[in-house]
């Protein structure tokens, strides 16, 4: 019997959110093994199950992954959330890398010098309504389907969705101008194993809080 | 006919010379168009060639495919240097995102303030010969195959030998302690498509040169 993939992170969003966002909505059960101290991380390094002494590191199939697209790529590509050819693939990575530069915005806006927390919260909200959004809410309007790519779900869906959530978090109504992504957000909120990912209790995580930011520079002495 | 591969960029290595490498590798004939100036720029995004405003952008088989990740693993899939499997697929990413991680480090080493050069290097040299070098050296010796995935030249080996000579360019002996990897350098080289690409008068570009900075700086901000 194959044994559920382990994750080794802090208890927090970070890199590790897409990868549990991507196996929740694959229905894949996992588990998690916290990073709470540096200590923790010393010991995973020590112990020499961390390529590049990095984390994210996922045990799965036999392999100890690190390096977070290429975590997500394996875990897309088996679980047929990938397209079905070459290029439909090359799209599902374009679409991919959009949100992942905008999730990035985000999730480093806590680690930026404090007088400059206004301007960059500015510039997420720019960019994610004049350069990223547009991009899908055009592409979800020119072919009509309920997906991004090859009128399927696919990797691309899920990490936007993550994304329209987390850039939510940041103002509420900004997807006031793209009717399509609020009805791609409903749409897919409703799919049985995403929403049982948005319920109360699951293995989401919160938004990353200065408490937590605190605990997080002294893991990994930044 | 399929017409070549059509390449929008600076003319410099930033985020397009991995692309170029693996084109060159691949024996893939391309055609490169540079942006000069802020204007080349703006005619581009106008022109809604760029899906996220933003360069590299690659012309090819009927796309105008951007993001620089996208476009390296679909030319590594149609020309096969991508593994034969998942699991393959899997290393191959494992080692060429870590690559691209030193990469960055070492592309910024030219671009340093002389007062910021000294303790750059020393960073760099610092993860080059602690964290990453040793698991590629590692990776040679434990199957002393002559690839690093599966026996069979890869996308992994590409990002490698580019960034081994990237990285002799910050520190000309910085392979000293790594024989495996020096041997791995010379072998690659003598492929003969990627023997071609290091010949004067290939594609391949030259390091960016600090007085070249303001003039690429202007075309993007």
């Amino acid at each position: 019997m194959a044994s559920k993939p382990k994750l080794h992170y802090t208890k927090g969003r970070g890199k590790m959110e897409s990868i549990r966002w991507l196996l929740a909505a694959a229905g894949v059960e996992f588990e998690e093994e916290f990073i709470e101290t540096k200590e923790d991380l010393e010991k995973l390094r020590n112990d020499g199950v961390l390529l590049f002494q990095q984390v994210p590191m996922v045990e799965m199939d036999g392999m100890k992954m690190v390096q977070t697209r290429a975590i997500l790529s394996y875990i897309a590509a088996k679980y047929n959330l990938y397209g079905k050819d070459l290029k439909e693939r090359a799209w599902i990575d374009m679409y991919v890398e959009g949100t992942t530069d905008l999730m990035g915005m985000i999730m480093y806006l806590p680690f930026q010098p404090a007088d400059t927390k206004e301007k960059n919260l500015a510039l997420i909200i720019e960019r994610a309504t004049t350069r990223y959004f547009p991009v899908y809410e055009k592409a979800l309007k020119d072919h009509g389907h309920d997906y991004l790519v090859g009128n399927k779900l696919s990797w691309a869906d899920i990490h936007l969705l993550e994304a329209i959530l987390m850039t939510e978090e940041c103002k509420p109504d900004i997807l006031s101008a793209f009717p399509k992504l609020q009805a791609f957000k409903g749409r897919m909120s409703n799919i049985p194993t995403i929403k049982k990912f948005l319920q109360p209790g699951s293995q989401r995580k919160p938004p990353t809080d200065e408490k937590f930011i605190a605990v997080v520079k002294k893991i990994f002495n930044i | 006919m399929s017409e070549k591969p059509k390449l929008h960029y600076f003319n410099g290595r930033g985020r397009m010379e991995s692309i170029r490498w693996l084109l060159a590798s691949a024996g893939v004939e391309f055609e490169e168009c540079y942006l000069e100036t802020k204007d080349d720029m703006i005619k581009l995004q106008k022109g809604g060639s760029l899906l996220f405003q933003q360069v590299p952008m690659v012309e090819m088989d009927g796309m105008k495919m951007v993001q620089t990740r996208a476009i390296l693993s679909y030319i590594a899939a149609k020309y096969n240097l991508y593994g034969k499997d998942l699991k393959e697929r899997a290393l191959i990413d494992m080692y060429v995102e870590a690559l691209i991680d030193l990469n960055e480090l070492l592309m910024a080493h030219a671009l340093q303030p002389a007062d910021k050069k000294e303790q750059h290097l020393a960073t760099l040299v610092d993860k080059a010969t602690n964290r990453y070098f040793p698991v590629y050296e590692k990776v040679l010796k434990d199957h002393g195959q002559e690839f690093l995935v599966g026996n069979q030249f890869s996308k992994a080996d590409v990002q490698l030998l580019e960034t081994l000579l990237t990285a002799e360019e910050c520190k000309p002996d910085i392979l000293a302690k790594f024989p495996l990897l020096q041997s791995f350098k010379a072998r690659i080289s003598s492929i003969p498509t990627i023997n071609k690409f290091l010949q004067p008068g290939s594609q391949r570009k030259p390091p960016l040169q600090e007085k070249d900075l303001p003039k690429v700086m202007k075309i993007f901000y």
